[in-house]
């Protein structure tokens, strides 16, 4: 009886700390976000402007704009895609526009593609950064800074900037409780 | 255990028989009692999973939407996906593991038999519950069994339920999978070593030790869900700073290990009885073990291959696919294994042994579909197609379910102490594999055409094989019906004997046919009862 208590208890155990794992699975997959871009992760950290930038490489930045489904906004960007060198700073403005008749705020979460360009791509400003407060019915250019590190991998000609809107009170309607 | 009050006014306590009534079944502490009511349980979910399987070929028996909503259409293939895997497979390994692990390992009863008490009987409220969503505002769960957030969201008012009921299956499980290793460490016969267990033993310590593993995190994983959609956290909600992508990651960790799950067991059945119809002793019962136990380390680090389509690094692909594709390798052992058993063996082909046979032989075409859906660049067109559907129907029908089929109908005789009519059996088997294949193989083409699964209605270049599959549904499901039959009409056959089987070997077929309920109290000698049968 004894035996048999002792394995129960310690099989209890792995039970229980398994059901941990699964939360501890949580902050791991943001480290392995970090260090791999894995899931359009970008970079937040902040870079040092380059003193010379790379002027014989050309880099196609490409800018998309989603807004989710229940978020009363819109938001575009001024310019579809531009070119740019590595290790020049840059300047992209994006339109927010809240579509309700009340005072909403918004949040944008980026994305960029490929995986192995999300480190590189740095941004020194961003409309990202904080949430976005919109009045009724208001229009607003949001600034986006950034530089491309000299670093990014010989392969990528091509980096694709997405934005989502969501709209941050939803999360609380959804609520029933 | 203490003599107490409760011991000395328990007046049944000298006679050892069971209590009359339905206490016999609601308090009940007998592992063979328990094994019963998970058998009874899992047959009875079998056909009301079964049953949504019906609506569903029903609606995709010709183009165009005929019988139901698209939305009830997406609750049938959740609900039929969540019952049969928790309801039916799981429950059905369980009750053959409560009745058989202790009479083939020599050990009176399970190790904890009040836990395995309360293990049963969480099922029928976590499958009422789960089952009750279907008459709530909003209607059952239609996310998928998958339970991908966002989507899994937007379910009604099932939502909360359906989340508890996937915690109460987990605690069931863990309860169960404890209960068994717990009984498989401690209660063996005293002369049996671990490498001496029945095959089936081994199967069940692995996969307890993946359940205990894996049933906490889906449970985490459904917290998480459940705390994003009411109290404002956002694991997986993009607005808050989350990814809908982490769920998957976090339920494939649970769900690569969980369909080993419902395979290794069924790999443990067929390792006992293609032996016995054989009349050899089983090929390389060790490599077996750590062929087994391979399968189940592997299972851990191949998660990902469920979603090369959402994106992941050149070398996580490669990871994933390559590691996949090492799982062929022990399956291979075991298969091979198998197949050298039968080699040259004195065979007969009984119920049971044509069940393995069909078993070996279809699993292993479910197997390579798997390899093909393993190989990540042709996986981004298989993705979520018939293929899929195709894929793991083989792996679970004419694999989980053959397995369990062959198991009743090699230890009813056992269990009833009456022989069940063979020809019926035969029938089952012959109508069942008929229907098997003309139901799941015209999908691998579906699938390979572009077909989606989870759609209720369809392009009509899909229209034949999908009217083909729904004759082979319908025909699969009423022979089922001849098992019930088979089950019902055991108690008048012929008189088994104890041993049942010309061949069979092991400690189960020592004790009378029917098993008395109770065996075993005191521990026998396994190796001169193996060495009896030589």
């Amino acid at each position: 009886m004894h035996e048999n208590r002792s394995l129960t208890g310690r099989l209890l155990v792995l039970a229980a700390a398994m059901f941990g794992f699964g939360f501890a699975l949580v902050p791991l997959y943001d480290v392995f976000c970090e260090i791999t871009g894995f899931g359009g992760r970008t970079n937040a950290t902040a870079a040092v402007v380059e003193e010379a930038p790379d002027l014989t490489r050309e880099i196609r930045i490409e800018f998309m704009t989603t807004v989710n489904s229940y978020a009363p906004f819109e938001l575009s960007s001024d310019v579809s895609s531009m070119t740019v060198n590595p290790g020049k700073m840059y300047f992209a403005t994006f339109t927010g526009k809240n579509l309700s008749g009340e005072n909403k705020i918004a949040v944008a979460r980026p994305s960029v593609a490929p995986p192995a360009a999300s480190e590189h791509f740095v941004k020194i400003e961003c409309f990202c950064f904080e949430s976005q407060e919109f009045a009724a019915g208001e229009e607003r250019a949001m600034p986006l800074q950034f530089i491309v590190d000299p670093e990014l991998p010989d392969y990528v000609d091509t980096i694709t900037l997405g934005y989502t809107f969501y709209d941050t009170a939803r999360a609380a309607a959804n609520n029933p409780l | 255990m203490s003599s107490t009050v409760a011991d000395a006014l328990d007046h049944e306590h000298d006679d050892h028989g069971p209590t009359k009534g339905i206490g016999r079944w609601l308090f009940s502490t007998n592992h063979k009692d328990i094994g019963t009511m998970y058998l009874i349980f899992s047959l009875t979910m079998f056909f009301i999973g079964g049953a949504m399987a019906m609506v569903i070929r029903s609606e995709l028996a010709v183009p165009g939407l005929q019988f139901v909503h698209p939305e009830f259409f997406n609750s049938m293939t959740t609900m039929h996906a969540l019952i049969m895997v928790f309801g039916a497979v799981m429950p059905a390994f369980v009750g053959l593991a409560n009745w058989m692990i202790p009479l083939m390992i020599g050990a009176p009863d399970m190790a904890l038999p009040r836990m395995n008490n309360w293990s049963f009987w969480i099922l029928p409220v976590a499958f009422g519950i789960l089952l009750s969503t279907l008459l709530m505002p909003g209607g059952a769960p239609a996310s998928g069994w998958t339970m991908y957030p966002p989507l899994v969201l937007q379910t009604g008012d099932a939502f909360p339920f359906l989340i508890f009921s996937v915690h109460l299956m987990g605690i069931s499980s863990i309860m169960g999978a404890i209960n068994v290793i717990v009984t498989i460490i401690n209660m063996r016969a005293p002369d049996m070593s671990l490498l001496k267990m029945p095959m089936f033993v081994w199967m069940w310590l692995i996969t307890a030790y993946l359940l205990i593993a894996v049933m906490p995190v889906l449970a985490g994983a459904v917290t998480m869900l459940l705390t994003d959609q009411f109290f404002g956290t956002s694991f997986f909600l993009a607005a808050g700073g989350g990814d809908p992508v982490m769920f998957q990651h976090i339920f494939w960790f649970f769900g690569h290990p969980e369909v080993y799950i419902m395979i290794l067991p069924a790999f443990g059945v067929v390792s006992e009885i293609i032996p016995t119809f054989s009349r050899k002793k089983l090929f390389g019962h060790d490599s077996m073990v750590y062929a087994g136990s391979s399968i189940a380390f592997l299972s851990f680090i191949v998660w990902a291959h469920h979603m090369f389509t959402v994106g992941m690094p050149l070398t996580g692909q490669m990871f994933f696919m390559f590691a996949t594709m090492l799982i062929a390798v022990p399956t291979g052992v075991k298969v091979f294994n198998w197949v050298a058993t039968m080699w040259r063996g004195a065979m007969t082909f009984e119920t049971p042994m044509l069940f393995s046979l069909g078993f070996v032989f279809l699993f292993t075409i479910g197997g390579f579909s798997g390899l093909m859906l393993a190989i990540a660049p042709a996986d981004i067109q298989y993705h979520d197609t018939y293929f899929v559907v195709a894929h793991f129907h083989y792996v679970l029908v004419p694999g989980s379910v053959f397995a369990i089929m062959a198991g009743a109908y090699y230890w009813l005789p056992k269990w009833t102490g009456h022989m069940y009519n063979e020809t019926l059996g035969k029938a089952h088997f012959w109508l069942s594999t008929i229907f098997v294949n003309l139901t799941f193989f015209p999908m691998h083409f579906l699938g390979l055409a572009g077909m989606p699964r989870r759609i209720p209605d369809y392009s009509t270049q899909f229209a034949d094989f999908n009217t083909i599959a729904s004759i082979g549904a319908f025909g699969f499901g009423l022979s089922q019906l001849i098992f019930v039959w088979i089950v019902v009409t055991a108690w008048r056959g012929e008189k088994a004997t104890d041993r049942v089987w010309e061949g069979s070997h092991g400690l189960e077929w020592t004790v009378p046919s029917p098993a008395p309920w109770h065996t075993f109290t005191t521990p026998p000698k396994a190796r001169i009862a193996q060495e009896a049968f030589e």
